[in-house]
This record gives structure tokens, sequence and C-alpha cells, in this order.
């Protein structure tokens, strides 16, 4: 934020003209990384401040290459196509974790548990109340946020190509089973008047 | 609508709307030079390790977390439904280029890469109190003692 860095007067700062939450660029670029550091050291040599200085490449929050990341036709019709889905996908969050060695999956629920999850936030679509289906007070935006990072960490191990800003949210939301069940939970509990507050931050502001 | 994260406009007109501290003097410092610098990570993507509570939901956490160097269990705890978490979901360094700068410690490009790095919650009280009076000193010293020349901060 270029406007923070000048009303700020920080003593140096390296302006990227990156989406938030990439502070780096590009992630899995190691050679665009060490160019944007070594811009960021190169302000060391200055020798009075404040230095605001622009990197030289643009990165677009939007209009990028969608995730390659196809997921076949359900083939067990004893559930939930979303909770098929969630099921047959741990064996990819798995090698993403292990991979990794890391997760952010566990704000409220761990993994084990997102199926179970999900078939309730069905339930929710079908017309229960949100608190009759199993959600304590005050867990379903925890627990959304956990099936979220469950599936974009996991579409990282299956996505071919580079993941590109907000590709990954797309496509869970517009290409998973999951994300449509959270989109129709949350458009039913907005229908049947339920506190925004309980169904507004299931998605990003703006998706429907 | 459009999705707040990825409006630049909005993003934009939101941060020249931020609140600031003012500072009648702008510290500035003359590091040693790269090559012997040792340089330490400052994220406020609320990094946190597995088996540590992590940051709390709103803004008044003003708490830091220390990352040791080889900690690579890390999650992040900016929690908001409206930031991208697909890049690091993808590759750690985006937010915390800890491999950047063991690569270039191997190439000689810096001196050293300290043994401690931190995280902070972005999303903060308009004033940011608690960490200009206590956790922001607190940390410093932190990095003094251990003898960093530079720090990167890394804002997400």
């Amino acid at each position: 934020m270029k406007e923070v860095a000048e009303r700020m007067q920080l003593p140096r700062a390296l302006h990227t003209r990156f989406p938030v939450g990439l502070s780096l660029g590009k992630p899995k670029d190691p050679e665009f990384q060490q160019q944007v550091l070594q811009a960021a050291f190169d302000l060391l040599r200055a020798s009075s401040g404040p230095v605001l200085q622009t990197f030289a490449e643009t990165i677009a929050a939007t209009g990028s290459e969608p995730l390659t990341c196809p997921l076949p036709p359900r083939l067990n019709t004893e559930v939930h196509p979303a909770v098929d889905e969630s099921q047959a996908l741990k064996g990819a969050y798995d090698r993403a974790c292990k991979k990794n060695g890391r997760t952010s999956v566990g704000m409220q629920i761990n993994a084990e548990e997102v199926p179970e999850a999900i078939s309730r936030l069905v339930e929710i679509g079908a017309g229960e109340s949100w608190d009759s289906v199993g959600f304590p007070e005050g867990s379903l935006y925890g627990t959304v946020h956990d099936i979220r990072s469950y599936y974009e960490e996991l579409a990282c191990e299956l996505a071919e190509g580079p993941i590109t800003p907000w590709s990954t949210e797309e496509w869970f939301y517009e290409q998973t089973e999951a994300g449509q069940v959270i989109l129709h939970a949350r458009r039913i509990m907005r229908a049947n008047d339920v506190d925004p507050a309980v169904w507004f931050g299931l998605a990003p502001a703006g998706r429907e | 609508m459009s999705v707040f994260g990825k409006d630049e406009v909005a993003i934009n007109k939101f941060a020249a709307s931020m609140p600031l501290p003012v500072f009648d003097v702008t510290s500035f410092s003359q590091p040693v030079s790269l090559s012997r610098a040792k340089i330490a990570i400052v994220t406020t993507a609320a990094l946190h390790r597995l088996d540590e509570d992590g940051f709390e939901l709103g803004d008044n956490d003003a708490h830091f977390e220390k990352l040791p160097r080889n900690a690579r269990d890390l999650a992040i705890g900016h929690h908001s439904v409206n930031f991208d978490r697909g890049g690091f979901a993808a590759d750690i360094n985006v937010v915390y280029p800890i491999d950047r700068l063991e690569e270039m410690e191997d190439a000689k490009i810096i001196g050293d890469v300290a043994d401690y790095h931190y995280a902070f919650a972005g999303n903060q009280s308009d004033t940011v109190s608690e960490i200009r009076l206590d956790s922001g000193p607190l940390c410093a010293k932190a990095m003094l003692d251990e003898g960093v020349d530079v720090v990167l901060l890394t804002g997400t």
C-alpha cells in the first residue's frame, strides 16, 4: 500500500503492485521471489530517506489463468455429492499436509470432520435451522474457513500449472460441490432472515 | 458487487482512509553491508506453529509469535474470508520467504539468517497502540538481543 508508506514516511519501502496475500508475488516461483527480495535489499544502499521504490512488475488480482484442477464426476450415490467429494479428496489433502509439513485447517474443526460438517451444511440448505443441525453458536465461520482451507490446500496438490491470485478461492466456490453447498446454505439463511452475523462471512463479500 | 480482496480501487480507497500514527521524526539508519547482515522476517500474516493457539479473531490481538528459523509447520492465522490464502497454501515463501533467505545466505548475498522470526496479526485497532507501546518494542528488543541487523517486513 503505497499510500500508507508515503503517509507514514517509512524509512525504506518497496511498493509491490501484487494482490493482498502475495507479498512476494508468485508462489512456487523462487526466481521471481528472489528478484523481489533483491529489490528490497537494494534499498539498503540509500544513505538518506525515506526511500520508496516501486517494483517493476505488476500482478493483477483478477484476470489471471484459472486453476486447472478438474474433478471427475461422482460415483458414490449413497451420500451427498459434496460429502462424497470431500471424502474422496482426503488423500490429496493428506499428501499436501505431508509434503508441506503444515496446514491451516484447525480453526474450528480438523480434516477428518470436514465431510460431517458439509453434511450439516447440506441440511441447512434443505431448510433446517443452522442451530439445529449440530453447529455450536459462533462455530460456522471457523468451520467454513476450515473446509475452504482443506480444499485450497489439496487443490495445490492436485492442480497443474501456477497458483494464480484468487484461483483456489474461485475454484472452491465455483467448481466444487462443497463450495456450492456453502453458497446455497448461505442464500437459504439469508432468505430465512437469519442474523447476517451467522451467514455473511461464509463466502467473500460480493460472492453469491 | 465486487469481491473486496480483488477490488484494487476499493483497497486503495481503504488505504487512503486508514488512520495512521504520525511520527515527528523518521528513523533512518545505515546497516552493515548486506553480505554481513543478519536478517529477520517480521510478517503480518499471523503465522503460528500448529501446536500453538495462534491469533484471536477480531482486531484486539496485538501479540506476536516467535518462529524458529527451522520451523515450517506454520498455519496462517489471517482468517478473513476476503483474504486469498491460496498462495500461502501453495508456498509458504510467498508471505514468509524463509527458504529464499537461506538460499541468499548460501550464496553469500546476505550474511546470516536470524535464528528467530516474528509474526503479528495484520488486523489491528485503528490506533495500534498496543503494538506501538508494548509488543512492537518487545519484538524489536528480541531481535536486537539476537544481533539482527536488518528486518524484512512483509505485509499481507
